[in-house]
């Protein structure tokens, strides 16, 4: 099988700014691929390469093995579920739904049963006489996506989908395309700058910036093995100690930061000694104890808890290490308790620590 | 409850009084400068012409049988409407392309064409429409560089043709900027939605972007239409005073003929108001449908 989206050193600039930068991606069949990063890291444009909107200025773009770099979108078989939801305000639900059909020319007895099946898909059924306009945020969302999937496309790319929706409507339409993709079995393109969206609901992601694919993996492997700087930062919270390489081994390397710490941390590749180097350590993956650890811990080091935050199911705390570095450490509320003593508090002191292996070192 | 319900009264006659107060000189406007001649004119169509020019006043339908009757009427309401359609159709042809062309510019650039467009008025429609003559006549620059093809010189100037090209000219900027605010409302991701849906350029305009902007097109043809049904100007001078308009008769009945004929004149006038009111009615209630 072809993968359903190739995309081959695809370039595409604006005037004199280049928004998408010699992007190369395959995306297999049946695949919910998302396209992360920032506002303006080029992966609308990329959508919209592969919707047609926008034509690459060098590379090319497969369809199932087909070159379509230069095809009009209304020759492509991949549609789009807009951002704005782009529902045609002078059609019913039915008519925007249809429209795909209509322009198929596709008889009207069976194009009328074929929206009636989209509607049922999307929990719509009587709304087909409405009006696009009386219906909610969520609705209109629904019947986009209806609008979209009638038309059996052989991609369907997801243009932010869910920002114009509220955080608990968000989180229900997450759960709902995503069984929505496992039912129809379709290949989703999925773009957004929410990394929490894009890690829950994608089989892979790809991290961009720049207009460059800085890294495309599963949403663990992206999480838990960042390749640079940026997309630790970028994914979730992360604490930088930067430093100069002063070991280095297989699968470990060491770090010595300006204020002395010797940190051993994680590393797939071996690292030239005295470059410079960051250790990514995520705040959930450090320990917070009064005592010292008990056995060999890589890395122990004495601090005080400067601020400490409660916020339900964690505790957010920034403790100090010497007199200049902060780290952050989070730890979970794993217990049931209004015993102040149970919680950390402001100047107490105690030891932050973590093994070799929780730590990630990245070369600059 | 109670103070609070007299305050609330109060409250509404004082609202009241300054609506009617705001209303009043729109109202007094209206009645005194449209209602009343409106009776008059009517009141006029129905009434006898003297041998001298004096109205008699007594009733008759005589007026409005001539003006079914006679060629001379009935081919200059049919010219009138005709060449009316005519500049409004070309009116949106011409304008609807340049519209969305200033539409698509970034919004410094808009502004200037707009500009452009509106440049004209500040010159007296009279002097541009002599300008037409003087660029149609046998020895202006259209006929110079006919002949400097090769191609034998036409008469251009003056003639219905001549007309229409000064009535197009004149009427062009009512069409664009309706035109322009239509468009600047139209969300152009759904001819994108539509291309992604399956439909070529063409048809996404057909089924997205016309009947979206119909109420632009609506605004501006009637602009467009009404005052050129009846316009005089552009017909007596680029005409020749050889092709009569619907405006050029009632000018005539009112102040040029020997004795005038204000009763024929006001019965013409009537007529011309009913057909246009019916017509415009008419085209409203297609282009609402269209946006439903």
């Amino acid at each position: 099988m072809k993968p359903a989206i190739e995309l081959r050193s695809a370039v595409k600039r604006f005037g004199g700014v280049t928004a998408v930068d010699n992007v190369s991606l395959t995306i297999g069949d049946g695949e919910f691929f998302s396209l992360l990063g920032p506002s303006g890291c080029g992966k609308t444009t990329t959508l919209r390469m592969i919707a047609g909107f926008e034509f690459p200025d060098a590379g090319d773009i497969l369809l199932h093995g087909t070159s379509i770099g230069t095809t009009p979108p209304h020759q492509r078989r991949v549609n789009t579920v807009f951002q704005s939801y782009a529902l045609f305000p002078h059609m019913t639900v039915a008519g925007n739904i249809g429209f795909g059909l209509e322009m198929q020319r596709i008889a009207p007895t069976e194009r009328e049963r074929r929206v009636r099946e989209a509607l049922e898909l999307v929990r719509l059924a009587d709304y087909g006489e409405r009006w696009p306009r009386q219906l909610s945020g969520g609705q209109q969302q629904r019947v986009a996506l209806a609008r979209a999937l009638i038309n059996r496309p052989e991609v369907l790319l997801l243009d932010e989908p869910l920002g114009a929706l509220d955080q608990k409507l968000r989180k229900e339409m997450q759960l709902e395309l995503k069984r929505m993709q496992e039912r129809v079995g379709i290949t989703f393109i999925f773009v957004t700058h929410d990394q929490e969206e894009a890690l829950s609901m994608s089989d892979r992601i790809a991290v961009m910036h720049h207009g460059r694919v800085l890294q495309i993996g599963t949403p663990t492997a992206i999480y838990e093995r960042p390749n640079c700087r940026f997309v630790a930062d970028f994914i979730g919270d992360t604490n930088f100690l930067d430093g100069r390489i002063t070991a280095s081994h297989a699968g470990h390397a060491v770090i010595t930061t300006d204020d002395g710490l010797v940190i051993t941390g994680a590393s797939d590749r071996s690292l030239t000694i005295g470059s410079t180097a960051t250790v990514s350590l995520r705040p959930e993956k450090a320990r917070l104890t009064i005592d010292v650890p008990p056995g060999d811990i890589a890395n122990c080091f004495a601090t005080t808890v400067d601020r400490v935050d409660y916020i339900g199911s964690d505790t957010r705390m920034l403790v100090r290490i010497g007199s200049e570095r902060t780290v952050s450490v989070w730890e979970q509320n794993n217990r049931s308790t209004l015993d102040r003593d149970a919680y950390w508090q402001p100047g107490e002191a105690g030891y932050l620590w973590w093994p070799a292996e929780n730590g990630l070192v990245l070369a600059e | 409850m109670a103070i609070g319900g007299i305050t609330a009264a109060g409250a509404r006659s004082g609202a009241r009084r300054r609506l009617a107060m705001l209303l009043a000189p729109g109202l007094f406007w209206l009645i005194a400068f449209f209602a009343i001649p409106l009776v008059v004119v009517l009141a006029y169509s129905v009434a006898v012409p003297g041998p001298t020019g004096r109205v008699e006043w007594r009733f008759t339908l005589e007026n409005y049988q001539r003006l079914f009757g006679e060629t001379l009427y009935v081919s200059a309401y049919v010219r009138s409407l005709w060449v009316g359609l005519l500049t409004t159709l070309i009116c949106l042809v011409a304008g609807y392309p340049l519209a969305l062309f200033i539409v698509r510019q970034p919004p410094a650039w808009r502004a200037a064409l707009l500009f452009l467009i509106l440049i004209p008025f500040w010159t007296n429609f009279l002097v541009r429409t002599y300008a037409w003559m003087i660029i149609l006549s046998n020895n202006g620059i259209v006929n110079t560089a006919i002949q400097s093809l090769g191609l034998p010189r036409q008469i251009l100037y003056p003639g219905e043709g001549a007309v229409l090209v000064g009535l197009v000219y004149g009427q062009l900027p009512f069409m664009v900027l309706p035109l322009v605010a239509a468009l600047d409302r139209f969300d152009f991701t759904l001819m994108e939605a539509a291309a992604d849906l399956g439909a070529s350029r063409r048809r996404a305009f057909w089924r997205i972007m016309l009947p979206l902007t119909a109420p632009g097109i609506a605004a501006g043809s009637v602009l467009v239409f009404i005052p050129t049904v009846g316009q005089f100007v552009v017909s007596d001078l680029l005409g020749g005073a050889k092709v009569d308009f619907l405006g050029n008769l009632l000018q005539r009945l009112f102040t040029r003929s020997n004795p005038p004929n204000w009763p024929l004149g006001s019965a013409m006038a009537v007529i011309f108001m009913v057909v246009l009111t019916v017509a415009i009615v008419a085209y409203f209630r297609a282009t609402a449908e269209e946006r439903r």
